[in-house]
């Protein structure tokens, strides 16, 4: 670590007032050329608040930026670019159709007639051998995957000559080798002298990326060191102001009979290309079957499958003894199957409407909630009621729409009416992502409980320290095949990891069925 | 400087009160300066406009004879709208329901009882409609065909079918020649509540309460509702999307085609070139106005009506051309829509020195 003796940037009591909610109280924060700062903290913390300020989309209410030396105050993101300063945000903000070249000619907002798409193209390669950032000029933004965006995004803003980068949860929508090069690249640039923060939750990129952590906690910075000198679980504590569990109790697994029992399942992707081949394999009753696997494998496609979303091309569904292949929606929810969907925004919620409406998406079919053709508003509200108060949803009141809660509080919604709803299996699509470490943990138990109960469950994660941590048994899937399946207990991260890259391991052959 | 609009997090009800009233007040104003460029005195063409839709009880009933085929064409296209169903077909399903209430008070006048004629008229008409919005219905939800491209082409079907029966087979033998069918026989008009206004503002005012009932009351609007915020969260619960499709269209269809009967058996009493004259249009702009809401659509109807009826005063008292009427009520509509957009944005004046970014999405 190069530390400079003096900051390249300095934020002075920042204060960031929203309408009922304050998000930065007066946070100090330096930020130093050739390091990688790890801006830490729960959902709602502030960390992505208190970036915007710095990248110019938030003005402060109060407080001071002052970069090398001098006083600076943002009107825009490009006034905070001609600092030096930008951001890669969560979601991208790429053309789809435009190619990588055109998508930074874009940024650069040059005027004439003539695109310099070749002088930008060469610019692009040279900037990609300095910083070892793999980017093809000449693809189309929809062709790559979602850590060569990223790297787009990123190159994007070294073309600008960004000396100060921003990421926000960069790694949300990696994979775990993604996430690897990711943090190589950034190292580069901070050898290369640029100042590099990440926002994350996730305390293992902290300690993996980082030089230097800033915890910051209901919009205070309470804790910045450096990161050698700390711990996971020190952090932790920092993080939400609390012990926190770390180790999940889980009682011994005693499964009963199979609940789902799935038989040489095929089905295709959204492009029409196969993307489940021959998938075979039961839940039974009171276990967690985890499934891992890289993003992209099959493991969408079969969650839908399975809810009855997306049509079979061959084999059989079976939930407790009955057939559902390739039935409607409903059959599959009379049929005892709840499903937790891994888009909860898109799929699991109707955001503009009440968590009342939202919380009865299941249940609003029978009494007491409606009646015949009637549907009965006192009896919503008690339902859901209820239902706030069993599973610890945050919220105003049962009227409030769902898209002013937390996204933590949207999955417990969720839960809360799946969970209910639930008459045997459960299907659960990357539970805990973009969680806090609380959040998160109050998932995880419910999770164990339900399986303690009795409930057959499909986990399928990206995240495999929750896989390994939730499962009885770990099935791995690699483009739509099933690598094998593993016991839980005993089964190594080198082993997974062998499975979900493709190769074949004893135990892909002991475990084929 | 920097004008930005930016979306309100809070939804005060009393600024969309004042909302349709500022807007309809500039508009008024620009018109205003439209009249003087004209050569025509605002304040008097206004008084006329006024007077003529509002000021005396025969303006008034004129306003609720315009007012009736709106309201049930604007509850009709509000119930698709609520499930982002996007019917523009009222005026052809309209139409139908004027041919199929004509077909019977022409031909099955005595094979029907005359008491039970008017009935027979409003099933057929109800019916009529609705299969006419079932086509398109049926068309999306089992081959996705969009619905906006599918309801527009009916109109046309629908328009043109009428002018060719009035025009051709069902034309009156003894009209001497002018177009349209004969006149129908008393049991088939329907009866008057005042003057010229007739029994379709009761269909009206039943089919507002029905709707609101079923949006507010049932299973069928809570679907309706799941289905227009987030049609793959409908899905993903077990809604039938299809099925609701059809079952909201069946509604919407029958409810304009009832207009179109109203029209043939209250106004005209026979089928003439008098029936499509874009209510089903209208209702569109209707339905937005009123936000969707049912008793909305009744209020905003009566509005427009006066505001049709106003524009023919306007020509009638003051001998204008008809294009300033239609210029006139073109830009107060611009205005109310345009202002209309208050109710979910705000206006943020930028200087130099603030964002430019809108402030709600924080973490």
């Amino acid at each position: 670590m190069n530390q400079a003796p003096k900051p390249i940037i300095q934020l002075m009591g920042i204060t960031k007032q929203f309408p009922g909610v304050l998000a930065n109280d007066q946070i100090n924060l330096n930020i130093y050329s050739g390091e990688i700062l790890a801006l830490l903290g729960e959902n709602g913390a502030g960390k992505t608040t208190l970036m915007n300020v710095l990248a110019g989309l938030y003005r402060p209410n109060s407080g001071r930026i002052i970069i090398n030396g001098k006083e600076a105050a943002f009107s825009s993101p490009k006034n905070a670019i001609d600092h030096g300063i930008g951001m890669v945000h969560q979601h991208f903000m790429l053309v789809e159709s435009l190619s990588v070249t055109e998508n930074i000619i874009l940024s650069l907002e040059k005027e004439g007639l003539v695109l310099p798409t070749r002088e930008v193209a060469e610019n692009i390669r040279a900037l990609s051998e300095q910083y070892h950032l793999k980017v093809d000029s000449n693809a189309a933004i929809w062709q790559l995957s979602v850590g060569e965006q990223q790297r787009v995004e990123i190159m994007r803003l070294l073309y600008r000559g960004a000396d100060i980068l921003i990421l926000d949860e960069p790694t949300a929508v990696l994979t775990p080798d993604e996430a690897k090069d990711l943090g190589r690249i950034l190292r580069r640039m901070a050898n290369e002298g640029k100042a590099i923060i990440i926002i994350t939750h996730k305390l293992n990129e902290v300690t993996a990326f980082s030089d230097r952590v800033c915890v910051l906690r209901s919009g205070k910075a309470v804790f910045t060191c450096l990161t050698k000198d700390t711990n996971k679980k020190e952090l932790a504590q920092e993080m939400v102001g609390r012990e926190v569990l770390f180790q999940l109790k889980k009682s011994k697994c005693s499964p009963g009979s199979a609940v789902l029992s799935v038989e040489n399942l095929q089905a295709s992707n959204d492009k029409g290309l196969p993307a489940l081949r021959d998938v075979s394999f039961r839940v039974c009753s009171g276990e967690i079957l985890g499934i891992a696997g890289v993003a992209g494998n099959g493991q969408r496609e079969l969650a839908e499958v399975l809810a009855g979303l997306r049509p079979a091309s061959g084999g059989r569904v079976l939930v407790n003894g009955e057939e559902i292949t390739n039935t409607s929606p409903i059959n599959v929810i009379n049929a005892g199957v709840s499903h937790v969907p891994g888009d909860r925004i898109g799929v699991g919620l109707a955001s503009n409407l009440p968590v009342s409406d939202n919380l009865i998406m299941k249940a609003y079919r029978q009494p007491p909630i409606t009646q015949g053709p009637v549907v009965k508003k006192k009896n919503i509200l008690a339902f859901a009621k209820n239902l706030i108060a069993q599973f610890q949803i945050k919220t105003p009141s049962q009227e409030t729409p769902v898209r002013l809660l937390s996204g933590g509080n949207q999955q417990r919604l969720i839960l809360a009416r799946e969970i209910t709803a639930s008459q045997g299996l459960i299907i659960t699509v990357y539970p805990s992502r973009g969680l806090d470490v609380g959040a998160t943990e109050s998932v995880r138990k419910t999770l164990i409980e339900q399986r303690d109960i009795g409930r057959a469950i499909l986990l399928i994660s990206e995240d495999l320290d929750e896989i390994r941590q939730l499962s009885d048994r770990i099935m791995v899937m690699y483009e739509g095949r099933v690598m094998g399946i593993l016991n839980a207990e005993g089964a190594s991260i080198d082993t997974i990891g062998m499975m979900m890259a493709g190769q074949e391991t004893k135990e892909t052959k002991e475990n084929a069925r | 400087m920097k004008i930005q609009l930016i979306k309100k997090t809070d939804q005060k009800s009393v600024i969309s009160l004042i909302i349709p009233f500022v807007s309809f007040l500039l508009a008024l104003l620009f018109n205003a300066i439209l009249l003087i460029i004209f050569g025509i005195d605002p304040l008097e063409a206004y008084t006329v406009m006024l007077k003529g839709s509002l000021g005396s009880s025969y303006a008034l009933s004129e306003t609720l004879v315009k007012a009736i085929p709106l309201m049930l064409t604007g509850l009709g296209v509000s119930i698709a709208f609520h499930m982002h169903f996007w019917n523009i077909g009222a005026e052809g399903q309209l139409a139908m329901g004027g041919i199929a209430a004509a077909f019977v008070a022409l031909f099955l006048q005595d094979t029907i009882p005359p008491n039970l004629l008017l009935p027979a008229m409003v099933i057929f008409g109800g019916i009529a409609g609705a299969i006419w919005g079932l086509i398109p219905a049926a068309l999306k939800s089992t081959l996705g065909v969009n619905e906006i491209l599918t309801t527009l082409m009916m109109n046309y079907i629908a328009i043109l079918s009428v002018e060719y029966l009035y025009l051709g087979p069902w034309r009156d033998p003894q009209g001497y020649g002018f177009p349209g069918t004969a006149k129908f026989p008393e049991s088939a008009w329907l009866p008057s509540l005042t003057g010229r206004i007739h029994y379709g503002l009761i269909f009206a005012l039943v089919g507002a309460v029905i709707l609101w009932l079923i949006l507010r009351f049932t299973k069928l609007g809570y679907e309706i509702r799941l289905i227009g915020e987030n049609p793959k969260a409908a899905r993903y619960s077990g809604i039938n999307i299809g099925r609701n499709i059809v079952i909201v269209m069946l509604f919407s269809g029958g409810l304009a085609g009832i207009a179109g009967m109203a029209e043939v058996s209250g106004i005209s009493r026979r089928l003439y070139t008098g029936l499509t004259v874009g209510y089903g249009y209208t209702a569109i702009i209707v339905a937005w106005l009123a936000n969707l809401n049912p008793w909305g659509v009744l209020v905003v109807s009566f509005l427009m009506g006066a505001l049709l009826i106003g524009g023919d005063q306007l020509q009638v008292a003051m001998q204008t051309p008809a294009a300033v009427a239609e210029i006139l009520q073109g830009a107060i509509l611009f205005f109310m829509l345009g202002g209309s957009i208050f109710n979910r944005y705000k206006l943020k004046i930028l200087s130099g020195q603030q964002n430019t970014k809108a402030e709600v999405e924080h973490e």
